[in-house]
């Protein structure tokens, strides 16, 4: 079978990576077909609500790039699907008290569910996307999820989530480059080389304000209440748990003989935990909805290195599985913003073995 | 027709929206880009041969719709017409102290229907939508009992864009003007397959738009009956009877005209072939797709315009499958952003609003072969299977 004969759906944003990705695909001779989603988004008072993904100019701007490439180009509408999921996701964690990682969710539950089910309906092989990461196979044939050979764009963390299924569908054409190999890529290709902003920020907040947006959808964790010591001394009051942070020791308006910092939330007393700098490191996590992305959980504990944040730097910890949806990590150094809700994801050198949501801290 | 890239069969089957222009059409209107290139308004040679072209042209369609040629206004499309026509003689007609009520459809095209919102939200006119059945037909007798005295106009499309029924123009016209109200029908589906006399029909003003009957885009006409006031809506020179300011596109005018001309010319035979083709699609979908249900009146609809329901499936969803298989359909709340409205159409008929998001719309167009609509219902038939069980999967 030639690449022609082998569809691949390509996420485009209208932004460097994914055009490009789409581009690399057309030269190899692949028959691809350019998606964006629709996403929900807020609605404001102007009406016009538009999710930072998914404007009208990266709309007009991807378009342009799927006819320069020609290639047919559609957009889906993923709007009920979207707030149904990862937005009543983020308001839901924060609920528990927690601090989602949302991105984590869209790749779980739109990109390589709702995106790649579109995208098998059309008898597309592949779902390609603009990530920095890469795909391979191990001698027995299981896909392997890589760190993008560009190290400081590597977005693997986001990817943790995908399992052989996803993977064996998965094409991540920019992986294999330096980011300035790709923009070198895309004026050989004729291509825009702006970058869009990293998919960090929370892209369905109609003024980029999560405090206002939870303020009006989840009322509730915007609620006044205690700051308390570990003993439970009551130190002053916090203006809602989600405006806090662990780590965090600007802006807790508490007077003490020595810096204090958030150390912890007890969402069902509605108290925000603080202590000195001694109380903050934490050495061991346990996370929950843990996907091993080989589909086999480790029968012993291992070795590993984990991410605790997209940004965080890899830090070694033994990892113990318990049962096949949490694992126990215990880093060989404490670290200081263990935060329950982020995404723990655990590394062998550039290989990405899957990952868990940040339970709690021990 | 053939994909440029892929050199993959395209079966147009949109012809709704817009149709090729006739290679006829186009030989008609080049001497007027280029050798007759002057403004009809120029008091020179120049001038003076585009404006005999123009009033030709004029002479041309005022045949075809029974009407004077002082009768026809040129504009640039079926939008504007519908805009001069309502807001032209809602505004006469206060100047005139004739009424404020409009009365219309919750079916018409947006230009009537958007014209008629703006003209009670910021003008202070008032509007009564005449209700309509689950074939999408309004009742003339029921129309008759709504409409009041201070009816001022009058405004029901010819045939339906999307679902392809015709109303029953005559009739509402003769109640219309029993209130002493003018009657405007936006015949733009219609004119090319439908009798555009206005005499028989009955219409004060009627608009058409050249690019739906194989003409080019951006030219369309507007019928206005002698004696009829009408508020000019683009001011600017006294071009069209100081009715609608601006330079007459000689070409497209010439190419409207000659579109139409031929279009009545051979009118039996392409009615008779657009039908063959729309009944051999329609009974195929209904026989091979799952869930199909066709909307609009059975009979009374346009000869090319065959449109569906699909139980439980998105039009946009829809749409992109069949593109890929290089098919060109429609969906009224199709989108290219992504943003799919129930249609209102569907919602004024009385479907629920999930289904009101799964039309299909399949128009044929006169050089539709029984082949293409042959592979068109396999397409769909096969489509709409994997849909369903994708569906059901998830």
């Amino acid at each position: 079978m030639s690449n022609k004969d082998i569809r691949v759906v390509v996420a485009m944003s209208g932004g460097v990576d994914s055009s490009v990705a789409a581009a690399l695909l057309v030269e190899q001779g692949y028959d691809v077909v350019g998606m964006m989603m629709r996403l929900w988004s807020e609605p404001t008072m102007t009406g016009g609500a538009h999710n930072r993904c998914c404007t009208p100019d990266q709309m007009s701007d991807a378009r342009r790039i799927a006819d320069r490439l020609g290639i047919p180009f559609y957009v889906l509408d993923t709007k009920e699907t979207f707030r149904s999921t990862v937005v009543q996701y983020f308001i839901d964690q924060h609920r528990d008290g927690v601090t989602p990682n949302p991105c984590l969710e869209c790749n779980r539950q739109i990109r390589f569910e709702f995106l790649l089910n579109n995208a098998l309906a059309l008898e597309a092989q592949y779902l390609a996307t603009g990530h920095y990461a890469r795909v391979s196979r191990a001698e027995n044939g299981q896909f392997q999820l890589r760190k993008g050979l560009d190290e400081h764009k590597d977005q693997s963390y986001v990817l943790s989530v995908l399992g052989q299924p996803q993977l064996s569908h998965a094409l991540f054409p920019v992986g294999e480059y330096a980011k300035p190999e790709v923009r070198q890529l895309a004026e050989r290709f004729g291509l825009p080389t702006a970058s869009k902003k990293d998919s960090q920020d929370l892209c369905f907040l109609g003024d980029g304000d999560y405090r206002r947006f939870l303020s009006q959808y989840a009322p509730e964790v915007m609620t006044e209440g205690p700051i308390v010591r570990r003993n439970g001394e009551v130190i002053g009051q916090h203006q809602g748990l989600s405006n806090y942070t662990i780590g965090q020791r600007k802006g807790l308006g508490v007077q003490a003989a020595e810096p204090l910092y958030v150390i912890g939330m007890n969402p069902q007393v509605n108290a925000l935990v603080v202590g000195t700098s001694d109380e903050l490191g934490r050495s061991e996590l346990t996370a929950r909805r843990v996907n091993w992305i080989s589909g086999v959980t480790p029968v012993e504990p291992f070795y590993a290195e984990v991410k605790i944040r997209y940004k965080a730097k890899p830090m070694r910890a033994l990892i113990e599985p318990l049962g096949d949806d949490r694992f126990h990590a215990a880093f060989d150094e404490p670290l200081r913003d263990i935060t329950p809700g982020q995404g723990a994801v655990i590394y062998n050198g550039d290989l990405c073995l899957g990952g868990g949501i940040i339970e709690r801290q021990v | 027709m053939k994909d440029s890239r892929t050199s993959r069969r395209i079966i147009y089957l949109d012809h709704s929206a817009t149709t090729p222009t006739d290679p006829r059409v186009v030989e008609a209107m080049l001497p007027y880009f280029t050798d007759v290139f002057g403004n009809a308004a120029s008091a020179h040679g120049a001038g003076r041969k585009a404006e005999m072209a123009v009033e030709d042209a004029r002479e041309t369609l005022a045949n075809l719709l029974n009407c004077q040629p002082k009768e026809i206004v040129f504009t640039s499309g079926g939008t504007e017409s519908d805009n001069l026509a309502i807001r032209g003689a809602a505004i006469s007609a206060r100047i005139q102290g004739r009424g404020a009520r409009l009365v219309t459809t919750p079916i018409e095209h947006d230009a009537v229907l958007k014209t008629v919102e703006a003209l009670v939200s910021q003008s202070g006119f008032e509007c009564t939508l005449l209700p309509v059945d689950g074939d999408g037909m309004v009742d003339a007798g029921e129309a008759a009992s709504v409409m009041r005295a201070d009816t001022a106009l009058v405004s029901v499309i010819y045939a339906n864009n999307e679902i392809g029924t015709i109303e029953p123009v005559s009739a509402l016209a003769a109640a219309a003007h029993e209130r002493g109200a003018l009657f405007h029908t936006d015949a733009v589906q219609a004119a090319g397959q439908l009798n555009l006399d206005v005499q028989a029909l009955g219409a004060d003003l009627l608009t058409i738009s050249a690019h739906k009957f194989y003409g080019p885009k951006g030219v369309g006409a507007l019928f206005v009956r002698e004696g009829i006031e009408l508020e000019p809506h683009q001011a600017g020179g006294s071009h069209e009877q100081g009715r609608r300011g601006g330079t007459l596109n000689t070409p497209g005018i010439v190419g409207m005209a000659k579109a139409l001309e031929l279009a009545y010319r051979e009118l039996d035979e392409r009615v008779a072939q657009l039908r063959a083709r729309r009944d051999q699609l329609i009974d195929g979908i209904m026989t091979r797709v799952a869930g199909a249900v066709l909307t609009g009146h059975a009979a009374r609809r346009l000869p090319s315009h065959a449109s569906f329901v699909i139980d439980g499936l998105d039009g946009n969803t829809l749409l992109m499958h069949l593109d890929l298989n290089g098919i060109a359909a429609s969906s009224a709340s199709a989108c290219k952003t992504g943003n799919p409205e129930p249609s209102g159409v569907l919602l004024a008929m009385g479907l629920p609003a999930g289904q009101a998001l799964g039309s299909l719309r399949l128009t044929v167009g006169k050089d539709t072969t029984e082949d293409d609509i042959e592979y068109v219902v396999e397409t769909i038939a096969q489509t709409v299977e994997k849909l369903h069980r994708l569906r059901d999967k998830a």
